[in-house]
């Protein structure tokens, strides 16, 4: 357990020698932001959509920009590159489980993200902007749901690489997978904008419990509690088959000699 | 072939000080450097890193502007004409590749080909000739990510000769390779050299490359030219000695060695390391110590390029 | 004959992306599904509101459209300048300097993303259907700026691409900053431009002229006014903003390779 807090640590200190690019990166993200709103508020500024008035619109929209670093929405390379050059060798004999090494550095990376990514864009539209604060009691739960969806996007993005152990090139599978997310999280349109036919689908995908699920319950928008649950469940289930591909790819390894 | 005067190369360090303040600071990477290359001659560039191998070899290419002085490569002045510059001389980089990672070699080069406008039928007997040298026939068909690095720095070497180059420049051709694809490409190079007259200007770190390749050498170190000669000139104008490790079949004492300054024992007597200067060869030391015990192994250590730099860096 | 040199590079990386062959196609498709999910996203906000700064669902998809498949083709042919910090960390960039070719060109040619033609295609389709919903008085002149609209707009992406990036050879970190005004771009006109505050409409559709890649060819083909009052003949000069851009981004281009080489620094 030592060495998995160590690795998180190092996580949250290697992220955070990338300074002049963190700056970089909040430009963006403010830019981005100011878009999405502009149209976004456009569209409930006329009259509020599925409970969305302006200042939820706003909160959901920098909640979401501040969210998104934390919360990886798109794949990340730095594994299935270890796999495709072979490093992984390396990491798969050390005296550790990959998976669980791997995740306590993104939680690392995560808890940094928090400080530089979540916390800029949510006081920038707190500011400038109608901002809608949840009441106490809500916070532990938010920061809970936060969690639970850093590591259900830890285990998508972990199967994901993983798949490099099979196919040689991922490239193809990473773009369906971020063409995937953006739409089915809710970072373009919160969920519940979409028609009422196609709720129930959008809702019972993991991409819900990575960014609209701590979203909603920001915003207060009904219970937690099946939200929290809907998140547990894939954050175990993603991991669980992580952990099962895992195995499956050290013997494949094993046995090949990579 | 190469003519470089006066050649000086500065370059704005930008570095912290403190939390947020920056200092700027003006380094000099090429200082004063100045000599010249016949046509058909093959000269090796050396110093230890960061002494501005190549930043100038960046300067004779026409990557980089000189702050000042004067360079003319082929009689042409490489930062205001690049592009013809580089119809007349062949570049390797053996850190950066040149080839299309993701193609079979024999399409890289028909690409080059068409980049350097080469005509049919020289392409295709230069290639022939430098294939069969370099034995690089069976792998023509590979993607260049699937060949060895040894593969690959022969695919380099031909790349930059399809356009039959009057000049080619190497920098660290054989930097991680091989001792037989080193030795391969070395031939390989020499021939190139005596038979079809190719002027080579290579940097390098390894000394077996100067002494099978360079009959002369220009030493750099920190930005300014420290000797220029004949290799063995040079060392014995330096004379580091040569160290002479031998492992014995017994544990003994060798006494009496000609020409051995000083030795150092290991493993309780098994090895020996014997320092030896230049006024006597391998040869004898060797013949000295079987007379005195049974040899089991034995290894001849040149000094490195780097000694014989910094002894002359210190002589100054 | 030179041109034939760029070909050559463009049919080698049609052969290099293709060997891995699923992977490729999985790309494409995904490209194409990146395309339709942003049609997805407008089509999810009109499903709760009629009109969006003024205009109808069909004239944004047309909006979208063009910007979508202009971008599509920028991408496919600028893209790679996202690579230019790896190129100058790598020193790929002093074998592009090594060889007979300018460089901006060789960058283009020597690594084309053509999965991106998954987007065009989506785009086109989406183009073809939004022209088709809309009512469109059709005369030579509305046809030519049906075809003239994307590669125009193509043009301008590319140049923002390329005078964005180029602040790499200044700034070694200074990628994010261009993927800003890439992306920001592309963000920007997929919607009309009076859906955004008077600071972004400034930045995004007159410094980097972003206007006139949807917005302004839209309206002219729609037929309607500009509802910010800017003259009909707006509608008409991307083709001319196109050529402008280029020049600027060529000029910029070659000042950055100069103080990259170190001319005049």
């Amino acid at each position: 357990m030592r060495a998995y807090v160590s690795l998180a640590l190092a996580g949250f200190r290697r992220y955070s020698t990338y300074r002049q690019a963190m700056v970089a990166g909040m430009a963006t993200n403010v830019a981005f932001g100011l878009l999405r709103m502009a149209v976004l508020v456009a569209a409930v500024g006329q009259a509020p959509i599925a409970g969305y008035d302006v200042a939820a619109t706003t909160t959901y929209v920098w909640l979401g920009q501040g969210l998104m670093a934390v919360v990886v929405l798109w794949g990340d390379k730095q594994l299935a590159d270890r796999v495709r050059s072979g490093d992984v060798v390396v990491d798969l004999y050390r005296p550790w489980h990959l998976q669980s090494a791997l995740f306590a550095e993104d939680v690392g990376r995560a808890g940094y993200a928090v400080l530089v990514r979540l916390a800029p864009p949510v006081a920038f539209g707190a500011v400038f902007f109608p901002f809608r604060w949840p009441g106490f009691g809500t916070a532990p739960v938010f920061v809970i749901s936060v969690a639970l969806a850093v590591a259900v996007s830890f285990g998508m993005r972990f199967l994901l690489n993983a798949t490099t152990f099979w196919l040689l090139d991922n490239r193809g599978v990473q773009a369906l997978y971020t063409a995937l997310t953006w739409l089915f999280c809710g970072l373009a349109v919160p969920l519940a904008f979409f028609p009422d036919w196609a709720l129930p689908i959008v809702w019972s995908t993991p991409f819900a419990a990575m960014l609209q699920a701590p979203i909603d319950i920001f915003l207060e928008r009904g219970s937690p509690w099946p939200l929290l649950a809907a998140q547990g469940f894939w954050a175990l289930v993603v991991l669980a088959v992580g952990h099962l591909v895992l195995a499956r790819a050290v013997r494949k390894v094993v046995v090949q000699g990579g | 072939m190469i003519e470089v005067r006066e050649l000086r190369r500065e370059f704005t360090v930008t570095t912290k000080v403190g939390r947020f303040r920056r200092e700027r600071r003006v380094v000099r990477a090429v200082d004063d450097v100045g000599f010249e290359v016949a046509a058909g001659e093959a000269v090796g560039y050396v110093g230890p890193n960061g002494a501005g191998k190549s930043t100038t070899i960046k300067m004779l290419t026409g990557i980089l502007v000189p702050t000042s002085g004067f360079v003319r490569v082929c009689g042409v002045d490489p930062a205001r004409r690049r592009r013809e510059l580089a119809r007349r001389i062949g570049v390797v980089f053996g850190q950066r590749s040149q080839l299309w990672w993701d193609l079979p070699l024999r399409d890289s080069f028909e690409l080059l080909r068409a980049v350097y406008r080469v005509p049919k039928a020289d392409y295709a007997s230069r290639l022939r000739e430098c294939v069969d040298l370099l034995d690089l026939g069976p792998f023509l068909d590979t993607p260049v990510r699937q060949l060895s690095l040894g593969q690959r720095m022969r695919g380099e070497v031909v790349a930059s000769l399809l356009h039959g180059p009057e000049l080619l420049v190497l920098d660290e051709p054989t930097i991680g390779l091989d001792l037989e694809s080193k030795e391969r490409l070395r031939e390989f190079l020499a021939d190139l050299n005596r038979e079809r007259g190719t002027t080579l200007l290579l940097t390098t770190h390894d000394l077996d490359d100067i002494e099978r390749l360079c009959p002369r050498l220009v030493v750099i170190d920190r930005g300014t030219v420290l000797a220029d000669g004949a290799l063995d000139e040079l060392r014995a104008e330096v004379a580091p000695e040569r160290v002479l490790v031998v492992d014995l079949e017994k544990p003994a004492e060798l006494v009496g060695l000609p020409g051995v300054r000083s030795s150092r024992v290991e493993s309780n007597g098994l090895r020996h390391h014997l320092t030896f200067s230049r006024d006597t060869t391998a040869a004898k030391v060797i013949s000295a110590v079987a007379a005195q015990a049974e040899v089991h192994d034995l290894a001849v250590v040149e000094p490195e390029i780097d000694d014989v730099v910094r002894r002359l860096y210190a002589r100054r | 004959m030179a041109e034939s040199v760029y070909l050559k590079l463009v049919g080698a990386r049609l052969r290099g992306q293709m060997s891995y062959r699923t992977s490729f196609l999985l790309q494409c498709v995904a490209q194409a599904i990146n395309q339709l999910a942003e049609l997805a996203i407008i089509l999810v906000l009109f499903n709760r509101v009629s009109a969006l700064g003024g205009f109808s669902v069909a004239e944004v998809v047309l909006m979208y459209a063009i910007a979508g498949t202009a971008f599509g083709i920028a991408d496919m042919v600028a893209g790679q300048l996202d690579e230019l910090p790896t190129y100058i960390r790598t020193g790929t960039f002093d074998v592009l300097l090594l060889r007979p070719l300018g460089t901006l060109a060789q960058m283009m040619a020597s690594d084309l993303h053509l999965r991106k033609v998954g987007r065009i295609v989506a785009g086109l389709v989406v183009l073809a259907y939004a022209l088709s919903r809309n009512d469109i008085a059709w005369s030579a002149g509305t046809v030519a700026l049906a075809v003239l609209a994307p590669v125009s707009g193509a043009v301008i992406f590319s140049s923002i691409w390329v005078t964005a990036n180029a602040v790499c050879f200044w700034v070694v970190d200074g990628q994010e900053l261009a993927n800003t005004v890439t992306y920001g771009s592309n963000a920007f006109t997929s919607y009309p431009i009076t859906v955004y505050g008077p600071w972004l409409r400034r930045f995004f559709a007159f410094v980097v002229p972003g206007a006139f890649v949807a917005y302004y060819p839209s309206l002219a083909l729609l037929g309607r006014p500009d509802p910010l009052g800017g003259p009909a003949l707006l509608g008409w000069i991307s083709p001319l903003v196109a050529v402008a851009a280029a020049v600027v981004a060529g000029l910029v281009w070659r000042t950055a390779v100069r103080h990259y080489r170190g001319t005049g620094s």
